[in-house]
């Protein structure tokens, strides 16, 4: 991102805006600039706020005046008066802090939409967890302190060594160069995204390990995670990680529950050509699917 | 939609914040989804909800982008929900916020009625959504549970910012902003109501629950720093 000095007023409007932290203003210019190994592209800035057209010169002139006779006055904080935010033309490998970054953008460093896959959100229809397994999404950067790769890439080897698979359909397994090692492609590992997950699936007796693993990995990174772990609810509902998190010391608030009232066609209406009939349990026995095309998905 | 998953509060707090979202899954129920994603959203309306979304256009929040001189001094920043219903053209994940349980309860008990098709999850504290499937004979069939954060936890701001920043999980209402509008209320420079629109504008798939944000900046109006 760019802001275009012959049109900022220094107005500072953006300088909170950025969820990086990475706009500033320039008190000798009195212009706002972006520090371009802060900024991670994720465009809040441009599409967030509302921008008016108006003739930077007389901006600055009316900012003068009231500066002058000591007015004060209180802008809108969302707008940028002249338009002086501009987005710019990527060139890998900074085309990555974009694809992790902007939710509205296509992945252009892999082809996948999203941060992640639709996970359990459609896992009534796809049955992509299946009974005695657990999904974890493992969150590096979130929430708003952004992740360097190197430390994806520290923390994705540390769980490929306990046996970890990651999901072969989420944006950030396509950057590895090595999925089973976890190692990251060596050219983006300086690059710095709003946030990135790492998906992967395990049995449900691993999980209390696995989660002791991740709570040493983090103390050797420098940025926060977030962690979440889904399984599949039995017959009557009852989900086995309320058993498990609790052994390992942990008390959930907040939950993603999917009510399984998904099916194959929706409408009554027979499924699209090449889909399989509809599976008891809904258990697609395709596999998982990946992110909805276009799809803002984590 | 891992990012409405991980919402930080005390449990207290969190019992007006509830996100019911439906997603069709890619190549499998996707092909009327559109028509099902505005249904869905217009089911919601009739439950009073707080915000709704859709993920690909922006919610009833929404900042009109182009601005020009003659709406500097007129600029519409009133809700639309119409228009959200209006604007679904394409498969993906809708939302509907609500600030109640029994709201969120009807709607549910609506949908379970309406027997859409695509799948249909709540996001909010872990034992409501299972009362409220109780409450609706809905057997639960997977669920992901927040273990919260991890790592430089010393980077996070205060609890007020916090609060009010993960309400995006995509990390689009920075901790800035946040900060701002709780200073802007603590010195009467905005209401709360008008402060948690302007945070909730920056809330792409909008399901920022402006609600809970008037509750926490309401709060926060009292407190020191």
């Amino acid at each position: 991102m760019w802001i275009d000095p012959k049109l900022c007023v220094g107005c500072a409007n953006c300088v909170a805006v950025c969820p990086m932290e990475a706009i500033s203003m320039d008190h000798r210019t009195r212009r706002a600039q972006v520090d371009l190994d802060e900024c991670v592209e994720c465009h809040a800035c441009y599409r967030g706020m509302s921008r008016e057209r108006l003739n930077p010169t007389a901006v600055r002139l009316v900012r003068r005046v009231a500066e002058l006779f000591r007015l004060r006055f209180d802008p809108e904080p969302d707008v940028c008066p002249t338009s002086a935010i501009t987005p710019q033309e990527l060139t890998w490998p900074r085309t990555v802090r974009r694809a992790f970054s902007d939710v509205l953008v296509t992945h252009e460093s892999t082809g996948i939409l999203g941060r992640g896959t639709e996970e359990v959100k459609t896992n009534d229809v796809t049955g992509r967890l299946g009974p005695g397994r657990a999904g974890f999404v493992v969150e590096l950067g979130r929430p708003s302190v952004g992740a360097r790769f190197h430390d994806i890439q520290r923390v994705a080897m540390a769980l490929a060594s306990a046996g970890a698979v990651f999901e072969s359909k989420n944006p950030l397994t396509g950057l590895m160069t090595d999925p089973t090692r976890g190692t990251m492609n060596p050219e983006i590992l300086g690059e710095k995204v709003l946030s990135a997950i790492l998906e992967f699936q395990t049995e449900l007796g691993e999980v209390e390990a696995l989660l002791q693993l991740l709570g040493r990995v983090a103390e050797e990174i420098d940025t926060v995670m977030a962690v979440g772990v889904a399984s599949r609810c039995d017959e009557e509902g009852r989900n086995p990680l309320e058993a498990i998190l609790p052994r390992a010391g942990i008390r959930v608030l907040r939950a993603k529950t999917n009510l399984g009232l998904g099916r194959r066609s929706p409408s009554g209406l027979p499924p699209p050509a090449g889909v399989p009939p509809e599976v008891p349990g809904g258990v697609h026995p395709s596999g998982p699917s990946g992110s909805q095309e276009g799809e803002v998905v984590q | 939609m891992t990012h409405s998953l991980h919402r930080f509060g005390r449990y207290e707090d969190l019992t007006g914040d509830y996100i019911v979202f439906a997603m069709p899954a890619r190549g499998i129920n996707d092909a009327e989804a559109v028509e099902v994603q505005k249904a869905f959203l217009r089911m919601a309306l009739e439950h009073d909800p707080v915000n709704i979304g859709d993920a690909k256009r922006g919610g009833e929040f929404t900042p009109q982008v182009g601005l020009n001189p003659l709406v500097h001094w007129r600029r519409n920043t009133e809700p639309d929900p119409q228009a959200v219903v209006d604007g679904v053209e394409a498969p993906g994940i809708v939302a509907a916020v609500f600030d109640e349980y029994g709201r969120m309860e009807d709607f549910v008990r609506a949908l379970q009625a309406a027997d859409l098709g695509v799948s249909i999850n709540i996001s909010a504290l872990a034992d409501r959504a299972h009362d409220c499937c109780k409450a609706c004979g809905i057997t639960r069939h997977s669920v992901e549970y927040s273990l919260g954060f991890q790592g430089r936890t010393d980077l996070l701001p205060e609890k007020s910012v916090l609060e009010l920043s993960t309400m995006c999980g995509h990390g689009t209402i920075s901790f800035g902003l946040a900060r701002k509008m709780v200073d802007r209320v603590r010195s009467g420079r905005r209401s709360p109501k008008e402060a948690a629109r302007t945070l909730a504008r920056f809330c792409v798939c909008s399901i920022f629950n402006p609600a809970r944000a008037e509750r926490i900046l309401e709060a926060a109006r009292g407190r020191k720093k």
